[in-house]
């Protein structure tokens, strides 16, 4: 018994105006930066009504004084740092998120629930005061420079900020809670007589680690995974906030080409290479796990 | 496992560490981040008594309660088209789309959104910021309407139906009341996610328009001030709220049927 | 006053959930649909509620056709199954609910709901919400919500499978009750034969989308149609027979012609065991007289009589088994013809087991009971 011919808006009531306004001001925008992509740049701002394939061939190509193309790897090398930086939080993010994720699946009820929740508040707290918060710390005149300078341990600041280390902490603590919820997700529908059982058979505990509860919380792994890795790669507030201007990732890079450098064309390329990035690693994702269709979860994802 | 009680203890430390020296910090009576001096409220007087951050959370407010309801509404309809309505084609092309703003890196959606408005010469200020919020919010509201409709069993419309009520007095009476937690849980998130927004409107807003995330990356930007200790704890302080109360909420309307 | 044409229904290309199925249900009648699950009892329910709309066929309801009829311009209501009642109104809201859905004013609505509730014996649940309820109470607050509206036909969707068993037994007879009190026509849906046979008036007996039966319980019990119904509904044995040349001797005996209709002539016949000798049976088959070959006779465990091997007129056998059950004993017999049937005595008397495991006996079958079956 599921689906019922009552209760049916007509479709142009109830799919209609979220179908419009989605393709309107969220499809036609990525059509307009594919053809934006394709046009020269203006140095003014936007674009100039002309074909142009230069936004792709900057990539790896540098025009020298003589108009000759050159092979340049910079651009190449903002893509691969970003790729090193998001795979390094996301394995930061597992090894600090698994045990604890694994420890609240197996506390008792009451307690899990406040654990829970003291992972859900940062989960959805401000991105920007998450990441502003190591500023704080890690500054020159910061926490952690301070107290070195006053226990006499140091005389001149740390250079902690801007550096792939600050970034690296910055994209961990943000997308931390995005990874122990899924895991935790996973695990809390596991039976746990499975491992008692797997520690009656003499498995040690590592044995049992590895041999049945990390097949078990492989979904929920793999999700979390998903959801570091994804918007680490597009992360723009880490970079920007403890990279400063040298550091940078593909998302600060694309926000630059659209502010200071005023290089649209190229700026709609980076967008649309990394969104096939995404798009092709979800699809890998969703190819494996198959989920059906339906909204049963009361997961975000 | 030996060890991942104590290590669960390593890892909440690290998690609630920075935001506890944010929010002890905004209350120091010192211009330093590093040297305790004393209690005090100054810098929150001093952040609710500038003009800009005024504007700038007046902006942040119109546009989360502007986009909240928009958002609500447009995911509303979408649910129940796709939780109880009959099959369409399309169906999933819609929903994916409906949920796309989740996956896809918001910096893409933003300069996309940016490019859109600009080619359209569409500058209309706040309108514009509300327009590129509503589309990502929409999938936040949706998600906790469309699991309420689910868990939500048909049946009941069908008793409605059944004792004489057409198909408007089965929804006003039946399904909208059950549904309203997932409602209200989708509408808080929405709010939340639009108040905490800060690459997309960072894009799309213009000079007038700016929200307050924008504004406070702009004074980080510029050095750091305590203030903007007191106001990005004043923002995680309404965040925490609404999530402690959505959390009860939805933990509440799972134990019911 | 209620009639079903020829309805035919299916789900996509491939489910096939009702084939022509036709009856017609009378004023005040308890009617049952019976049959396993899966055969379409909830979707020929739904239809007659107005949830399912047919492929084919008329639904008519005092003479007019209802099939197009949203559910609620039906004056028709539904008990369901996991009784749906609706979780954000109390008791005597819900009982309310369809009178006030009907434009009666909200203080008559609830005046009423009140007498309905005193009827079903729920007089101090009033505030309560269903969640604070037992799976009874419940169940009686779902007739409550129905019945206030007085509707042309009540139908009720397995309405005790989620109760216990005592308690299953106690709605029975206060379903029979209400039912005979309100003098309402009951379309009732179960897959529980025992239930079936004690409440209804008439039995449907469905599989797969088809009606194979209908009748009064004594009719279906004792005239199966077919092997399904004779299977479906208690215990029957099967046996191989052959009816040989000249087997019909034509007599129609007509006796007990059933309201249903359907199995009107009765027809004895000889049939040729395995074992070479005959017994008479009866056949609802028309042309029966003309039946010739290989046929399957069914006859009920406690239609068997056994007596000592060498008593005369009986099948012989040998009892492999002897369970005694209290008021009966049930014994398990290997036929001469190879048949393994099953025979039921009642301990009328105090005394021990008639016959042991390894005794050699007759078995002689009531003729009245021997039924030859289409397949
Ligand atoms: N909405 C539907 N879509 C597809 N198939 C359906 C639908 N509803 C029912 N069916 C199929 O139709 C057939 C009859 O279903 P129905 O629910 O009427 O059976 P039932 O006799 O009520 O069984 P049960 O005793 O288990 O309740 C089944 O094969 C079922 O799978
Ligand atoms: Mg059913």
């Amino acid at each position: 018994m599921k689906r019922l011919f009552n209760f049916n808006l007509p479709p142009l009531l109830s799919v209609g105006p979220a179908a419009l306004f989605l393709t309107v001001f969220f499809i036609a925008p990525f059509a307009i930066i594919a053809v934006y992509s394709l046009m020269e740049a203006d140095p003014f701002g936007g674009v100039r009504r002309a074909f142009s394939a230069d936004a792709y061939i900057q990539f790896l190509f540098t025009r020298d004084w003589d108009g000759n193309l050159q092979f340049d790897l910079s651009y190449l090398n903002i893509f691969w740092r970003s790729f090193a930086l998001a795979a390094g939080a996301t394995v930061l993010c597992l090894a600090a998120a698994f045990p604890a994720a694994y420890y609240i699946a197996t506390q008792p009820r009451r307690r899990r629930g406040l654990l829970l929740l003291l992972i859900t508040v940062p989960f959805w707290a401000n991105l920007l005061v998450r990441t502003y918060c190591w500023v704080l710390i890690l500054r020159d005149s910061g926490l952690v420079n301070g107290w070195l300078i006053a226990f006499d341990l140091i005389s001149t600041p740390l250079p902690l900020m801007y550096t792939d280390g600050a970034i690296l902490v910055g994209l961990t603590y943000t997308y931390l809670p995005f990874m122990a919820l899924p895991i935790y997700a996973s695990l809390e529908k596991t039976d746990w007589r499975l491992i008692e059982a797997s520690r009656d058979l003499y498995a040690g505990h590592r044995q049992t680690l590895a041999r049945v509860v990390f097949p078990l919380a492989r979904p929920g792994v793999i999700a979390g995974c998903i959801m570091v890795f994804i918007p680490s790669l597009g992360a723009f507030i880490a970079p920007s906030l403890l990279g400063g201007g040298r550091n940078l990732m593909i998302g600060s890079l694309i926000q630059l080409q659209f502010s200071s450098s005023r290089n649209w064309p190229f700026g709609a390329a980076s967008a649309l290479i990394l969104l096939a990035f995404v798009l092709l690693l979800l699809y890998l994702w969703r190819r494996r796990s198959g989920r059906d269709g339906r909204d049963d979860g009361e997961s975000i994802w | 496992m030996p060890g991942f009680g104590a290590w669960t203890w390593v890892f909440y430390i690290f998690l609630y560490l920075p935001l506890v020296i944010l929010v002890v910090f905004s209350f120091n009576a010192g211009r330093s981040a590093t040297v305790w001096s004393g209690f005090s409220l100054d810098w929150y007087a001093r952040a609710f008594g500038n003009e800009s951050i005024q504007r700038a959370t007046v902006n942040s407010l119109i546009v989360a309660f502007s986009a909240m309801t928009a958002a609500t509404v447009l995911a509303l309809l979408a649910a129940l088209a796709l939780m109880r309505g009959r099959r369409f084609r399309g169906g999933t092309v819609f929903r994916v789309t409906l949920l796309a703003p989740l996956m896809i890196p918001e910096i893409v959606t933003a300069v996309a959104t940016l490019t859109f408005f600009s080619a359209l010469g569409m500058q209309l200020g706040l309108f514009n910021v509300f327009i590129a919020h509503t589309v990502f919010c929409i999938p936040f509201a949706y998600l906790p309407i469309a699991a309420r409709l689910s868990n939500l069993d048909e049946s009941l419309e069908c008793a409605a139906r059944d004792l004489y009520a057409g198909a408007w007095r089965a929804f006003r009476r039946v399904t909208l009341p059950l549904a309203m937690p997932g409602i209200a849980a989708g509408a808080m998130l929405a709010f939340i996610i639009s108040l905490d927004d800060f690459v997309i409107t960072l894009m799309v807003a213009d000079a007038g328009s700016t929200t307050l995330p924008v504004y406070i990356f702009g004074m980080v930007r510029m050095g750091t001030s305590p203030e903007i200790n007191a106001v990005s704890t004043a923002l995680l302080a309404v965040t925490t709220v609404i999530i402690v109360f959505h959390y009860y909420l939805s933990n509440s309307a799972k134990n019911r049927p | 006053m209620i009639e079903l044409q020829d309805i035919s229904k299916s789900f996509g290309a491939d489910v096939v959930a009702l084939k022509h199925v036709s009856f017609t249900v009378a004023e005040n009648e308890f009617f049952t649909l019976l049959g396993p699950s899966g055969c379409g009892k909830t979707t020929l329910l739904r239809i007659i509620a107005g949830f399912e709309f047919t492929d084919s066929g008329d639904v008519l309801l005092d003479g007019g056709d209802i099939a197009q009829l949203p559910p609620e311009k039906r004056p028709v209501n539904t008990v369901f199954q996991n009784y749906a009642l609706f979780p954000h109104m109390n008791v005597l809201q819900n009982v309310a609910f369809g009178m006030e859905m009907r434009g009666i004013e909200r203080v008559e609505a609830a005046d009423s709901a009140r007498r309905m509730l005193s009827q079903v014996m729920l007089d101090d649940f009033a505030e309560r919400f269903p969640a604070q309820l037992s799976g009874g109470q419940q169940q009686r607050v779902a007739l409550a919500r129905a019945l206030i509206n007085r509707p042309r036909v009540l139908l009720l969707d397995e309405p005790l499978s989620a109760l216990d068993f005592k308690l299953r037994k106690t709605m029975r007879i206060e379903l029979k009750r209400l039912q005979r009190d309100t003098g309402i026509t009951f379309i009732f849906v179960t897959h529980d034969q025992e239930e079936a046979l004690a409440l209804s008036d008439r039995i449907a007996v469905m599989r797969d989308g088809e009606v194979r039966q209908i009748g009064a319980p004594m009719d279906v019990y004792e005239k199966p149609a077919d092997r399904f119904v004779a299977d479906f509904i208690g215990e029957t044995n099967f046996l191989a027979g052959r009816v040989e040349a000249g087997g019909g001797d034509g007599t129609g005996d007509g006796a007990g012609d059933s309201t249903g209709g359907d199995s009107s002539r009765v027809n004895s016949l000889r049939v040729t065991l395995g074992d070479g000798s005959t017994v008479t049976a009866r056949s609802q088959n028309a042309n029966a007289a003309d039946l010739r070959g290989a046929v399957t006779l069914a006859i009920r465990p406690e239609r068997v009589a056994l007596s000592a091997a060498a008593t005369p007129g009986g099948v012989a056998g040998a009892i492999d088994e002897v369970v005694y059950q209290g008021n009966t004993t049930r014994y398990q017999i290997t036929l001469q013809s190879g048949d393994r049937i099953a025979a039921l005595e009642t301990n009328a008397a105090a005394a021990t087991a008639q016959f042991a495991a390894g005794d050699r006996v007759g078995a002689r079958f009531e003729p009245q009971s021997l039924w030859v079956l289409q397949e």
